[in-house]
């Protein structure tokens, strides 16, 4: 194999000359952290109102979260990202859709929709994890909150849910890990996020492999500080004599 | 105090509860046994309002529980209730177990909740143990502390649903003993429990239930002494055979 390495790839200017390749790798890694952020919270918040309406006493809730989760969950996340981004300005009335397309600027438009797309596809899987953090709780639980005289919402807020979320910490961490990974399918919409950046890399410089092990290299980590984030989330919230603590 | 009036109820086609009618009068302690399936769990978690009934009436201190108007959280904030497996809240301290209803539900002042609960939890005996978790405790020392939770309430009447059935026999005594002196101080209590020796010696009136139905109702002499359901002799017989 006769292939040329050159690691110093990464401290020559880009052709427009404004910044170097690093740069432009680092411009995507902040691009993928930044997105991710931003639609994991909006997946947290959303997906733990789903998990909670899933396991309410009220048919009509818990059925419209259960059509939301299976919404979200069974449509591809590249068909629902074209969706967000091609289909739905198209749709909207009062012309949302041309303020959209014509007043913010393209990369506005593409971190919008990717936001939005990633935050809606996790949350589902966040709701159905949250879900079986409170179901896996002993039915008891609920009649002790309840028999004190707390009210149903009262009873999730300081019997359930702290309880609920403990104990799913590790699938939620798994879900977080996801988020940074499924963001690289945004790239398809233009979003010049870590992997888009890798590939332009490549399409500039012709170095393949020192561009996707540089990814590589910040997706893996990216992904060590999560988990050592959320290992610290688990310990901290650990409740004495409870499982897995001392 | 509590009164129940021909009360039925019956997930789908299985009939739990029928035509039951019992009265708690304030001051009274009355023991409910039977075996299991018997209905007498539910029959006690309807008193509250936890299982919802589809006929008859159950009223508490003259406020109807099944009526829809009423507000079921107020009621149940002043009518105790302990669980067979203690249900304390896994997350929290003793002290938090203790005083976190007094000040959500009740509108008490940090201090004047943590100082409420520390009264009741060195009645229970074990204010040794105000900053551990549930988890640290023997099953024993949960119940207890259960018994603490709901008369830090200042109930009206406590409801027990088998509170020492998930209890090793060690530990079945240390609960009993704080019952029992909770009857002799007049508390109005409804127990279903299978502790023989605890309903000889504090309840007025046993009741005994067999497929849903309220079969005995009577005074506990006239019930230990002679039951005059042939399904009672029975089950008296095999639970006090040993």
């Amino acid at each position: 194999m006769s292939y040329q390495w050159n690691w110093s790839i990464f401290s020559s200017p880009v052709p427009t000359g404004e910044t170097t390749y690093l740069g432009w790798m680092l411009s995507g890694l902040q691009t993928t952290v930044t997105l991710s952020l931003c639609a994991w919270v909006m997946a947290l918040a959303l997906g733990s109102l789903m998990g909670v309406l899933r396991t309410v006493p009220n048919k009509w809730l818990s059925g419209l979260a259960a059509a939301y989760v299976e919404v979200f969950r069974n449509i591809p996340l590249l068909v629902q990202l074209f969706i967000w981004y091609f289909v739905l300005p198209e749709l909207l009335p009062f012309g949302l859709g041309d303020a959209f397309k014509q007043q913010l600027n393209p990369l506005t438009q593409q971190f919008l929709s990717a936001m939005v797309c990633l935050g809606f596809f996790t949350s589902a899987r966040v709701c159905e994890q949250v879900r079986a953090g409170i179901n896996s709780l002993p039915r008891g639980q609920k009649n002790a909150g309840l028999a004190l005289g707390f009210t149903l919402p009262q009873t999730y807020r300081h019997v359930l849910l702290p309880m609920a979320f403990r104990l799913v910490v590790p699938p939620l961490t798994s879900e977080f890990l996801n988020i940074f990974k499924n963001s690289a399918v945004c790239s398809t919409i233009g979003l010049l996020e870590l992997a888009a950046q890798g590939r332009q890399l490549v399409d500039y410089t012709a170095q393949p492999y020192e561009s996707f092990i540089a990814v590589t290299l910040l997706y893996v980590l990216i992904n060590v500080v999560v988990m050592s984030l959320m290992r610290v989330v688990e310990t901290k919230t650990r409740v004495p004599g409870y499982m897995g603590s001392k | 105090m509590i009164t129940i009036d021909k009360v039925s109820k019956h997930y789908g086609s299985f009939q739990v509860l029928t035509d039951c009618s019992t009265k708690v009068a304030k001051g009274e302690v009355v023991v409910v046994c039977g075996p299991s399936g018997s209905g007498k769990s539910t029959l006690i978690k309807c008193v509250n309002g936890l299982e919802p009934f589809q006929a008859g009436a159950i009223t508490v201190d003259g406020i109807s529980v099944g009526d829809p108007k009423t507000n079921l959280s107020k009621l149940r904030s002043r009518v105790g209730m302990v669980f067979q497996h203690f249900e304390l809240f896994p997350h929290m301290s003793i002290t938090d177990n203790l005083s976190i209803a007094q000040e959500k539900v009740l509108g008490r002042s940090k201090d004047e909740a943590r100082a409420k609960g520390l009264k009741l939890l060195e009645r229970v005996g074990l204010k040794a143990h105000a900053e551990k978790f549930p988890g640290q405790l023997s099953g024993g020392q949960q119940q207890r502390v259960a018994i603490a939770r709901a008369l830090c309430m200042d109930p009206i009447c406590m409801l027990f649903d088998e509170p020492t059935s998930a209890l090793d026999p060690e530990m079945i005594n240390e609960v009993l003993d704080v019952m029992v002196e909770l009857a002799q101080e007049g508390m109005t209590m409804m127990c279903v429990t299978h502790e023989m020796g605890f309903a000889r010696k504090v309840a007025n009136r046993v009741i005994f239930m067999d497929k849903g139905l309220i079969v005995e109702d009577d005074s506990k002499d006239a019930f230990f002494g002679a039951p005059h359901s042939e399904r009672a002799r029975q089950f008296l017989a095999k639970i006090l055979q040993h």
